[in-house]
């Protein structure tokens, strides 16, 4: 009945222990949900089911599949392993597929690496293969190059790849994580469907509570290279034993305590915004094509207001965002601060009184200057004496929750949540009136976003802030705007007051990203 | 692909026109009048006068500048001053040293580099890879002049293998020529290989650090067979730039090898002209390098696009 039964595995890489005697078994037919937070062991546990660690790395235990100890065998026999009874796919769609080789070569390889086909039966299957994760043949022939598709299709070819041979275990690590909502419930479809029809054992890795919810039959509860809780999901959701546990769903939960704003004089005003971009001419001699990439937007921001913008990739969100930063020029419309005109141009005073954080917290910092010259930064739009700024730098950063000395370190000594902290302080420094959170928590462990969203919800109350809150995710936005705008293709196709929106979606593409969305069942959390 | 193939093309004709422009204008300005450099110190003005008429220097320089154009796209470089011999002729006989040589060393330093290079990204950290590094740091430090003499002294005089310079010519067979510029390519493939092996291994190691390596181990690659069939391709790029780049850096720069082996080559005509003042010569055989550059230039960038497919076509 068991297809993998993993018993007390342990990992040191480099004398450093990552996983500590984690015990867990997996049946055919069945998804097994492994969450956890970031480095918690969760992606180790499975690349140790592989032989797929990095070196230095030292197993202990046992990992049972028919018959054989996956974590002892030879790589000889491992690689025939690998893509032939276990299959897997990781997060980044994007650079998990080879760039300069064809999808239904990437897709018939496997078969062919472990000599279950000639080249042309392997192309065949490949195709059976791809016209059964929803990529047909008319749209997607087999020599399409991945950089010719989207993120979810990538991590269709993904899948088709890892089930080619039709494994008896398929592990995906984080395989909706980078996808957009809507994206994320195709994929998640597809992979329940094929449980259920291969009678194939699915080890899915994530960190997101819904995801797990609505499709893991069993759960296991990670911390610190710890498994702290497991069982059938519905129980363990309900009873959440752990202590951990009942952190971990409290952070999901969290709504941060603001302070409703008077809301008072307009502070942004966008009046009928277009941003075009000139496409690559489709011959010599062609005039070139142009994408419209935001088309006639309108809103207003008030002061001490926070609102909301969701869509997904590619609706327009950061093209917009660059317009209002004052990064791009627009072809058509206006934006005005406080009634002056926003531009690449406009003074860098007026530029002051924008400021953005970015979601990248490992990418948006120089790592060789020290935290306080990097929060300082802004100071070359609104000069102030040195002393000054020294001061500021550290009101700064203690506001966000940091100690003054964090100064005179470097960011690479700070995690993820602290240099997202870190991020803000830099925003914050010069008291602009705006700040633009561009995703700002999405690359954020839950418990950490919590933290930051209760930190933006009181700075917002100390500094009368407003703020532009740009996210793909709906369940954060619902928690920390007044107001939402949902934007798609360019447009914004509906706008209103948060609670009003998400209760009553009037337009049907609010609706249907709702509906995308993934819950944990209302039942489920009460008590 | 094919608006890839247009846009190179078309920078490809206006580098060329460029190129001849910057070269035609500097000889312009550049002191030494070739006459009075032919004539002596006590030619006559009229001796320089119609010496100056017959070697085309009298007019203004846009003719001039046309004139030359024109005569190169039908073949006819002019004369040299010094040799009294078309210079296209001369470039001839020298290209037939010059090119056999740069291919030679090309595909030398080409099948040393790649095999060692993919050895030591593969085996990092180990013997192996320490080795191909250890070797290659001497190959880019010792100055390639110094193990030209080394190789002379080695397999001309000791050995008695070959002899330790001059160049038979083509009349003379294929075999007695190859044997005689095998030295001098060993001499400059060294430091050729060493960089290329050094760019292919840091190429291959950032390949293998790719997501889509992991990947195609998770299907069942072995990590050899992994990069073979997807981090070399991928590494490949970087070195096809470098290869481009040192195909034109041989094919002149081999001056200095040419003296040590007494090969009648490209690079020494250069020099010569150079000392002699023998613009004319000068000017087409620095054309004929820089067109040269520019035309390997346009291949690479072909290959890049055979290679990968992002430029081919893009998403």
């Amino acid at each position: 009945m068991t297809l993998l039964s993993v018993r007390d595995l342990s990992l040191a890489i480099h004398g450093m222990p990552i996983l500590h005697d984690v015990s867990f078994d997996l049946i055919p037919g069945e998804v097994f949900g492994l969450v956890g937070e970031s480095g918690s062991g969760k992606s180790m546990t499975s690349l140790a089911l592989m032989q797929l660690l990095p070196p230095g790395a030292r197993v202990a235990g046992r990992a049972t599949m028919g018959g054989e100890d996956l974590l002892s065998l030879p790589e000889r026999k491992m690689c025939r392993i690998r893509g032939n009874e276990i299959g897997m796919i990781f997060q980044e769609p994007m650079t998990a597929l080879n760039p300069v080789q064809t999808i239904g070569d990437q897709v018939a390889e496997t078969l062919v690496i472990h000599g279950a086909a000639t080249r042309s039966e392997a192309l065949s299957a490949a195709r059976s293969r791809l016209d059964r994760v929803g990529l047909t043949a008319d749209r997607f022939p087999l020599s399409r190059y991945p950089h010719e598709l989207s993120g979810g299709q990538r991590q269709r070819v993904s899948i088709a790849m890892a089930i080619a041979l039709r494994p008896k275990l398929l592990i995906a690590d984080e395989p909706t994580t980078a996808l957009d909502v809507t994206t994320q419930a195709g994929i998640l479809d597809l992979l329940r469907g094929l449980v259920a029809e291969e009678d194939m054992a699915l080890m899915l890795i994530t960190h997101d509570l819904a995801v797990v919810a609505g499709v893991a039959d069993q759960v296991a509860v990670m911390e610190a290279g710890k498994i702290v809780e497991a069982g059938p999901t519905e129980a363990l959701f309900r009873a959440r034993r752990h202590d951990y546990t009942r952190r971990l769903f409290a952070a999901a939960a969290h709504v941060p305590a603001r302070r409703p704003q008077a809301r008072e004089a307009p502070l942004l005003h966008v009046a009928s915004a277009r941003r075009d971009y000139a496409l690559p001419r489709p011959s010599a001699f062609a005039p070139p094509g142009r994408l419209t990439a935001v088309k006639d937007v309108s809103f207003t921001l008030h002061k001490g207001e926070s609102l909301g913008l969701v869509g997904e990739s590619g609706c327009g969100k950061s093209t917009l965002t660059r317009a209002i930063l004052g990064l791009d020029p627009l072809q058509g419309g206006e934006i005005r601060l406080n009634g002056a005109p926003v531009s690449p141009t406009m003074p860098r005073a007026r530029r002051a009184g924008v400021q953005v954080v970015f979601q990248d917290p490992y990418g948006s910092f120089n790592p060789r200057q020290k935290v306080g010259r990097l929060v300082a930064e802004p100071f070359h739009l609104a000069p102030a004496p040195k002393a000054e700024q020294r001061d500021r730098v550290a009101e700064a950063l203690s506001a966000v929750g940091l100690t003054p000395e964090a100064a005179s370190r470097y960011i690479h000594e700070f995690s993820g949540g602290q240099r997202q902290r870190i991020a803000i302080a830099r925003a914050l420094i010069i008291r602009p009136e705006l700040i633009v959170l561009d995703e700002a928590v999405s690359a954020l462990d839950v418990r950490v976003r919590a933290q930051i969203l209760d930190l933006l919800a009181d700075l917002q109350g100390r500094y009368r802030l407003s703020y532009l809150f740009i996210s793909h995710d709906l369940g954060v936005v619902r928690v920390i705007t007044d107001r939402v705008m949902v934007m798609r293709a360019g447009e914004i196709v509906e706008e209103g007051e948060t609670e009003a929106v998400f209760a009553a979606p009037r337009h049907s593409y609010t609706r249907e990203l709702l509906a995308a969305t993934p819950k944990i069942p209302a039942g489920w959390l009460d008590g | 692909m094919l608006r890839y193939l247009l846009s190179r093309l078309i920078s490809l004709v206006l580098s060329l026109i460029v190129a001849s422009l910057v070269i035609f204008a500097v000889l312009q300005v550049v002191p030494g009048d070739p006459a009075s450099f032919m004539l002596g110190m006590n030619a006559s003005p009229d001796t320089m006068a119609a010496l100056r008429e017959q070697l085309g220097l009298n007019g203004p320089a846009p003719l001039r500048y046309l004139h030359w154009l024109a005569g190169m796209l039908h073949g006819d470089f002019g004369l040299s001053y010094t040799y009294k011999t078309p210079v296209a002729q001369l470039i001839a006989q020298r290209a037939q040293v010059s090119l056999p040589l740069t291919i030679y060393a090309m595909a030398l330093s080409t099948l040393i580099a790649i095999p060692a290079g993919m050895v030591a990204a593969a085996r990092r950290g180990r013997a192996s890879d320490l080795a191909v590094m250890g070797v290659t740091q001497l190959g880019i430090a010792v100055p390639n002049f110094w193990f030209a003499m080394l190789l002379v002294l080695i397999f001309a005089i000791r050995l008695h293998w070959v002899s330790s310079g001059g160049f038979p010519g083509w009349q003379a067979g294929i075999w007695p020529n190859l044997v005689a510029l095998t030295l001098p390519a060993i001499a400059l493939a060294l430091p050729q290989a060493s960089i290329l092996a050094r760019v292919m291994r840091s190429a291959l190691i950032e390949a293998l650090h790719q997501d889509y390596l992991r990947t195609a181990r998770a299907k069942g690659l072995t990590q050899g067979q992994a990069i073979r069939r997807h981090a070399f391709r991928n590494a490949l790029i970087p070195v096809l730039t470098i290869l481009g780049l040192q195909f034109s850096f041989l094919l002149a720069g081999a001056i200095i090898i040419e003296n040590v082996f007494y090969l009648p080559g490209l690079g020494r005509l250069i020099f010569q002209a150079i000392t002699q003042r023998d613009l004319i010569t000068v000017q087409s055989v620095v054309m004929l390098l820089v067109a040269a550059v520019i035309v390997v230039n346009f291949l690479t960038d072909l290959a890049y696009a055979a290679v990968d497919p992002r430029l081919r076509r893009p998403g």
